[in-house]
């Protein structure tokens, strides 16, 4: 249905075109504006009533339908609590999409059946109204063309407030983020003091599933999932950070073209590489390698080590820090390489001396960059670091992430209201505001000290 | 004066290798510093080998299958008891058990049910696919003798391709006789044919020895921080593990004497007469065991018509037990067993059989996704490009999108699944799992580098063709729509391109929203269930059937196949249509 009201929207819009354009065609010159233009205009005053009227129509009516659907139900049936309602709406959608669960009773069925004859009705009516709708709208602007119309004004006019809003898409995602994790998160808090949640040092909360059991306000500790992703990160970049900022160096400083069209594929296949490849790899290949070696050398080593997920997601971070720091190297002017080159100084002394100095600001904040991002990374850490909360520093030992908490606390069906599952979007919540605060202080320090040497 | 001018020459030189030492070491140092940079790019590369020929290496035996060829009387009993031909009842008729009772042919001594089930199990449960299929499609071969392949189970298949064990053929060097031809029985060959085998239980003996020191190690060290009853519990079992120990010790140490073999040590055949039979007890000459085919004759057997085979891994510590080894060992030496290509892998969706799993729902998932994506952010990132690159005015608003553009790029991508999940599916109860919702969240995470990649595109055109097409009086819009966006479309497509590429590895975000489910139908929707090639790598590796794991490696493959054209396609349009200005 929704197919076939946008389809008879776009070929109603193309047969307004044609009609404004052809109208004005027909008008003796001179014209205000080209007849292209007025189709334009006959076509936008076409696809945006329907539009409109769409929207409109499925914020409301459907919800509506549903209401009426689940009051008709007899009064044993009727939604006790907002759990029972949602159980009741799921089953009723069951019905209408025709996927009805086999225990299911009759009644329900039949509201079910109900409601999709009300909503099918009600894609029809929907359907007949665009129509008038568009109709109306092409009608009334025909009438207006005349040879004066400044029709290009209304379409650039219209086409100006379209890309103003395809820019706001940005900031209305950015709102939908803050607005779905924070909102959640109040949820949480309602149920685990912020100061448990923070300062808490035992993470558990697998038994906060039943209410009636010992313990069933579960642990959400904090600071053991913190050491955790500090302790990958930490791994991550002590791989990441050397390999990354000496392939840059050499890449911009030493590499003949020839040794660039080598290196520079190599960085960009790493880069190109999906996480849960390295992720794979990880966990089968490198996980059991690091234990093998650390048994072998006599240390006792868990076989989800913090160790190999920290070490593949180096190798994944690499490409990126040195892709920015090749940036800010490339950026630092010649001249200054120049002035240290005529006092004698050797390649390697005017890198460490001259160039990294004027850079530093730039690669500080490649640095943070892409701290952001291990703590982000999520697929890695899912399939090769653990699931089981220690509070260790040891990177021997098994960690789990802040990432790998959410991403299991979410996996299949879940209840929106248990303490289980709202956490996982507190830590959505604290993991986008690191992520945002690094990204912050790093643009900050690269604007502030961008100009200083230029 | 001489000496005036000795001690200057002296100290000039003393200066001189101050001077060069001090250079040799700048230049060492120098030298040094280039050997960092080139070793971190060959760690790098050498990564990339690893990683990919790991994954080339684990996905080869992915793609071939093996198949069982047998000759099944289609019966009519079996197939369609009314004799209507009906095409609903050939459709589901019960064609695996028409090929058990083929199979069963091939082994007319196999009577107990134990044996009978692992014949049975060879099988995959999909192995009937071929024979329905022509059935349905000709039911004039009801009554019948087809011949058809049979897909073997997933652990035969690895059986058959040798990842399960290795295994040792020897012919034998003596004439051998054997005590009968059923049961137990006894084989004695003239030379020392059974030395190698029997070289092989002892170096088992050992390491089992050694592995069971380790364990009473372990449990000495657990033993140090009890007490008490717990105490005296761990130290008797570390006492009862030392004399394991020491009797494996003792076996091991005996060379050349007779040695009894069971589950835990490597499994001896020899097929002799037609018969194979395996080793319960081994000397250097002499075998006795257990036959698992009956003998055709108790013949002595002469020197090359017989052989030994042995299965270097231990029965208790493979899936394959013993008696389904010697079943598809003897139907692979009368050439029934084939191998070959597996297209199935492309064919066919999900499924719990590592035999019968398949790429194809994941790659349609992925397909329809990345659809809902291009067509939402690519409109939509090229035109915010536009308005911030051409139309947007320096002021505060402006500055608030920038800023929230380049925020966005860096906000992990499991926070885009929360978005998706708290929006999409709660707020707006859009359908979990499908691929509508999957390309709306993936297009909010290609959208900022989309953006960010068309307005460098944009900036790269030249003011002088706006300027120009401005003062032959085109409006602003005019001017970006007609001149500068063509001129900038090939820089935006690279861009798009390589998002697109991106997008399509991405993971986290999918499993969110749901897409982890097992989806087994290939899906026709953008509104039904799916799944995407990643994810669907994902859930794979995380299964223990170990056949899975070169399957995980080949859709890696697929998955990178498909991000290499992708960006190779964007490579040649950016050496094709890029212009410097």
């Amino acid at each position: 249905m929704v197919l076939v009201y946008f389809g008879l929207m776009l070929l109603l819009s193309a047969l307004a075109y044609y009609l404004g354009r052809g109208q004005a065609s027909s008008l003796p010159r001179p014209l205000a504006a080209l007849p292209t233009y007025h189709g334009a205009r006959l076509a936008l005053f076409a696809f945006f009533p329907m539009l409109g009227l769409f929207i409109l129509w499925e914020a409301i009516v459907p919800r509506l339908l549903m209401s009426r659907a689940i009051s008709s139900l007899p009064t044993d049936l009727q939604p006790a609590d907002a759990l029972s309602l949602s159980a009741r709406t799921r089953e009723l959608l069951a019905v209408v999409n025709g996927t009805p669960s086999a225990d299911i009773s009759e009644t329900v069925r039949a509201a079910g059946q109900a409601l999709a004859s009300n909503l099918s009705m009600a894609g029809m009516i929907l359907l007949v109204l665009g129509l008038a709708v568009a109709g109306a709208g092409v009608f009334w602007a025909k009438s207006q063309i005349t040879q004066q119309l400044r029709a290009r004004h209304t379409v650039e006019g219209t086409v100006n407030w379209l890309l103003i809003a395809c820019s706001a898409i940005a900031i209305l995602t950015t709102l939908g983020i803050v607005m779905s994790v924070v909102f959640e998160t109040f949820q949480f808090f309602t149920k685990v003091s912020p100061v448990d949640f923070l300062f808490g040092t035992k993470w558990s909360p697998q038994t906060a599933i039943r209410e009636d059991q010992v313990g069933s306000s579960g642990a959400f500790g904090f600071i053991p999932l913190f050491i955790g992703t500090l302790v990958v990160m930490i791994v991550a970049m002590c791989v990441a950070a050397p390999i990354g900022l000496f392939s840059a160096i050499y890449m911009a400083e030493y590499a003949t073209p020839r040794v660039r069209a080598f290196a520079k594929p190599v960085l960009e296949i790493l880069a190109g590489i999906p996480t849960v490849v390295y992720g794979f790899f990880a966990a089968l290949t490198v996980a059991p390698l690091v234990r093998d070696i650390g048994r072998a050398a006599g240390f006792d080593v868990s076989s989800e080590s913090a160790l190999a997920a920290g070490i593949v997601m180096g190798v994944m971070i690499t490409p990126f820090i040195s892709s920015l720091a090749d940036d800010v190297i490339n950026a630092v002017p010649q001249a200054m390489r120049d002035g240290s080159y005529a006092m004698g100084a050797t390649k390697s002394e005017t890198v460490k001396k001259v160039v990294l100095p004027a850079a530093l600001p730039g690669i500080v904040a490649a640095i943070m960059l892409a701290i952001s991002k291990a703590i982000g990374e999520t697929m890695i850490v899912v399939m090769a670091a653990g699931l089981a909360a220690n509070l260790t520093l040891n990177p021997l030992n098994s960690v789990t992430t802040i990432t790998v908490q959410i991403a299991t606390m979410l996996v299949g069906d879940q209840e929106f209201d248990s303490a289980k599952t709202l956490s996982a979007f507190a830590l959505g919540f604290v993991l986008f505001i690191f992520t945002l605060g690094l990204n912050i202080i790093a643009l900050h320090i690269a604007k502030k000290y961008k100009e200083q040497y230029d | 004066m001489t000496e005036i001018a000795a001690t200057a020459a002296h100290s000039m030189s003393a200066a001189e290798s101050a001077a060069a030492r001090r250079l040799r070491k700048r230049y060492a140092a120098e030298w040094r510093f280039r050997a960092y940079g080139v070793a971190a790019l060959i760690i790098a590369a050498l990564f990339i080998v690893a990683l990919l020929s790991d994954v080339v290496v684990k996905s080869v035996s992915a793609f071939t299958q093996t198949r069982v060829t047998l000759d099944v009387p289609v019966s009519a009993e079996t197939i369609d008891p009314e004799g209507k031909r009906d095409p609903q009842t050939l459709l589901t008729a019960d064609y695996t058990a028409l090929l058990r009772d083929a199979l069963r042919e091939k082994f007319p001594t196999v009577t107990s049910r134990n044996d009978r089930r692992a014949l049975n199990g060879l099988l995959s449960s999909g192995a009937s696919e071929d024979l329905q299929k022509r059935v349905v499609a000709d039911p004039a071969l009801i009554g019948t003798t087809v011949k058809t392949t049979a897909l073997l189970s997933d652990d035969a298949d690895l059986f058959v391709k040798g990842r399960v064990t290795a295994i040792e053929t020897e012919q034998g060097t003596g004439s051998a006789t054997v005590s009968g031809m059923d049961g137990d029985v006894t084989i004695v060959s003239t030379n020392k044919d059974f030395a190698d085998a029997l070289a092989s239980v002892k170096r088992s003996l050992a390491s089992q020895a050694s592995a069971l020191l380790a364990e009473a190690d372990r449990v000495a060290d657990n033993a140090r921080s009890t007490t008490g009853d717990e105490k005296t519990a761990l130290d008797a079992k570390i006492a009862e593990l030392r004399a394991q120990v020491a009797v494996l010790n003792a076996r091991f140490a005996a060379a050349g004497a007779p040695e009894s073999v069971d589950a835990e040590e490597p499994t001896t055949l020899v097929k002799i007469n037609g018969g194979v039979v395996r080793a319960t007890e081994i000397s250097a000459t002499e075998i006795k065991g257990t036959t698992m085919v009956p003998l055709t004759s108790a013949d002595a057997a002469a020197a090359g018509t017989w052989k030994i085979e042995t299965l270097a891994v231990p029965e208790a510590s493979r899936r394959v037990s013993d008696q389904e080894a010697v079943f598809l060992s003897v139907l692979s030496d009368q050439g029934l067993i084939a191998k070959n290509f597996n297209w199935s892998f492309f064919s066919r969706g999900d499924s719990r059989e590592p035999e019968l799993a398949g790429v194809l729902g994941g790659l349609v998932g992925s397909l329809l996704t990345m659809f809902v994506t291009l067509v939402l952010s690519l409109p939509i990132g090229v035109l915010a490009a536009i308005y911030l690159e051409e139309f947007a005015p320096k002021n505060r608003w402006t500055e608030f999108v920038e800023v929230n553009i380049n925020n966005l790029a860096a906000v992990p991508s499991i926070v885009f699944g929360l978005l998706g999940l708290a929006v999409f599916l709660n707020f707006f109860g859009m359908p979990r799992s499908a691929p509508i919702v999957g390309g709306l969240v993936i297009a909010l995470m290609a959208l900022p580098t989309i953006i960010i990649a068309s307005r460098a595109a944009i900036r790269a055109v030249p003011p002088s063709i706006r300027e120009a097409a401005l003062g032959v009086g085109a409006s602003h819009q005019q001017a970006v729509f007609h001149h500068v966006l063509p001129l900038a479309m090939p820089g935006i497509m690279t861009g798009t391109i390589i998002a697109m590429a991106h997008s399509l590895g991405e993971t986290a975000p999918l499993i969110m929203i749901g897409m982890v489910a097992f989806v087994v139908d290939i899906p026709s929707g953008f509104t039904q269930a799916a799944s995407v090639l990643p994810v669907q790598i994902f859930s794979w590796a995380d299964l223990p059937e170990i056949a899975f794991q070169a399957k995980t490696a080949a859709a890696i493959l697929v998955l990178l196949v498909f991000l290499f054209l992708m960006n190779a396609v964007a490579i040649v349009l950016r050496r094709r249509f890029e212009r410097r200005w």
